[in-house]
């Protein structure tokens, strides 16, 4: 699914354009791809350069500048749904592949064809392996949607005992380690359906409402109350 | 090399795929472990991958039990293990190429592969294609293999930086591949190793899904339970969605391990100096 570019004005619809080539230019002389013909509009004043499926838009020194999504910009990695100013023009960059394609296709890994000859001497650098052929792309790689991250729950534990009682510590990282890496660990880990209480190291295992743990991850409850090596906690939800 | 390593490997076919196409094997014995994510349709990425381990694992660990791995090959100049590691990875591009050429179902079929070969208070790291190899040192960790990407030339050539990188749509095209041709060109290097380093193999289903942050902080708050830890690392991968195939092989190093030296081969090395 090739990216498109939509040139409207004051919302009134113009021209579609596909972003086929690898370079497309947008001014105001007729040698343009996209000719926008508006005092206001440099004779060369962008240029979309578009590599597989990322396409890059570019200033070309242009006397009125551009901006993307209301901000001014000399270049820019265009995101599906972006809105380009030039002058009074707009046009939208939409790359709608993540619609048209098929889940279980997702993330496949696919090779561009380098081929490699016996001959050839070795890449001097990394990654340097030759021509690529883009042709020879098979159905080309659907691209994961930004997944929005999940509404997470916020949750925190406080001290009980001891010289920091009253100390409280909020659950921000996917993990918080408590304790020493190499003597003695317990982590609490963040996940999509909850907290969970895991014994990693040492010979010191938690209890949980005065219950002993194995070495098995345990969900945490509201107000569940956490010992370790004689340290009182609560873990509690924060609304 | 029992004594002086300990080796946790893990494979999960992640929430979307039906498949696992990723494959991994170890040899603790000769300190060789191998991970591969394979590619090519109907079950042949995971034919590919399991040709890639199995090759590789029989071309590099019977010839370690004959010699040491620290001989210098006559031909080439360099140690055995540098020698084998390399023979085997174009072993496993011949044998899969082959297969690919000769079985219609499997046309176009191949691999990533990455391995680490311990020996003599250092690695030998061989990979190709977009599958890595950390390394947790102390509280940092490390990328020491360089992806052979498209994102990372565009990364390279400045075209993209390493945020925008992040949002890229050319994600998983690799530059190289085990037995998509004749011929395949493995990067090989060599590191040295320390006492407590934790090294960690994974197909591009973990470093995709979770970021080198949060990868730090499970190896590095895990270091004292691997098991735990490798497990860890597949369910923060599935957790953030599991696209793909998910493997993790980590290597932690107990002790010291030099190898044996004769008095005349240290009297040359003294030398040499």
């Amino acid at each position: 699914m090739t990216a498109k570019l939509i040139l409207s004005l004051d919302g009134t619809f113009i021209q579609e354009y596909l972003l086929s080539k690898e370079h497309t230019t947008i001014g105001r002389k007729a040698h343009n791809d996209i000719v926008i013909d508006n005092l206001a509009v440099s004779s060369e004043h962008a240029a979309v350069v578009t590599i597989l499926h990322d396409s890059f838009l570019e200033d070309l020194n242009s006397t009125n500048g551009l901006t993307v999504n209301g901000i001014s910009t000399r270049k820019h990695f265009l995101q599906n749904n972006d809105l380009i100013e030039i002058g009074k023009y707009q046009l939208k960059y939409l790359n709608d592949q993540v619609s048209k394609t098929n889940a279980a296709d997702f993330e496949k890994t696919m090779i561009m064809r380098a081929p490699v000859l016996a001959v050839q001497p070795p890449a001097d650098k990394p990654g340097d392996t030759g021509v690529f052929h883009t042709a020879d792309l098979q159905a080309g790689k659907p691209v994961l949607p930004a997944a929005a991250p999940p509404a997470v729950q916020r949750a925190a534990i406080q001290l009980l005992n001891g010289p920091n009682a009253g100390k409280e510590l909020e659950l921000v990282k996917g993990l918080t380690t408590l304790g020493k890496p190499g003597v003695q660990v317990v982590v609490l880990t963040r996940r999509p359906h909850g907290f969970f209480i895991t014994h990693v190291e040492g010979a010191n295992f938690p209890s949980v409402n005065g219950q002993l743990m194995d070495g098995k991850p345990l969900q945490l409850n509201d107000h569940d109350l956490i010992e370790l090596a004689g340290v009182k906690m609560e873990f509690y939800l924060k609304g | 090399m029992e004594d002086a390593l300990e080796i946790v490997a893990q494979t999960h076919s992640g929430m979307v795929r039906a498949h696992n196409e990723d494959s991994i094997a170890t040899d603790a014995a000769c300190g060789l472990v191998v991970l591969a994510d394979g590619m090519g349709g109907y079950n042949a990425g995971e034919v590919a991958s399991g040709i890639a381990v199995s090759v590789m694992v029989t071309e590099v660990a019977p010839p370690l039990k004959e010699s040491s791995p620290i001989r210098r090959d006559e031909a080439s100049g360099e140690e055995l293990a540098v020698v084998l590691l390399n023979k085997s990875i174009h072993r496993a591009n011949e044998s899969i190429y082959q297969a690919s050429q000769s079985q219609a179902q499997c046309a176009g079929m191949g691999t990533t592969v990455v391995a680490a070969l311990f020996y003599d208070n250092r690695v030998a790291v061989g990979h190709v294609g977009d599958s890595r190899l950390y390394r947790l040192r102390g509280e940092i960790l490390e990328l020491i293999t360089r992806d052979h990407s498209l994102l990372q030339e565009q990364i390279d050539s400045g075209v993209i930086s390493i945020e925008q990188a992040r949002h890229s749509q050319n994600r998983n095209l690799v530059t190289r591949a085990v037995g998509i041709d004749a011929d395949v060109i493995p990067e090989i290097h060599l590191h040295e190793v320390q006492t407590g380093d934790i090294y960690l193999l994974c197909s591009d289903g973990l470093n995709d899904m979770v970021e080198d942050d949060d990868i730090q902080s499970i190896v590095y708050a895990m270091q004292g339970n691997l098991a735990l830890a490798a497990e860890q690392l597949i369910q923060a991968a599935n957790d953030n969605g599991g696209r793909d195939n998910v493997s993790v092989i980590l290597v932690k190093v107990k002790q010291s391990f030099a190898q044996p030296r004769s008095f005349l081969e240290r009297l040359l090395n003294w030398l040499k100096k």
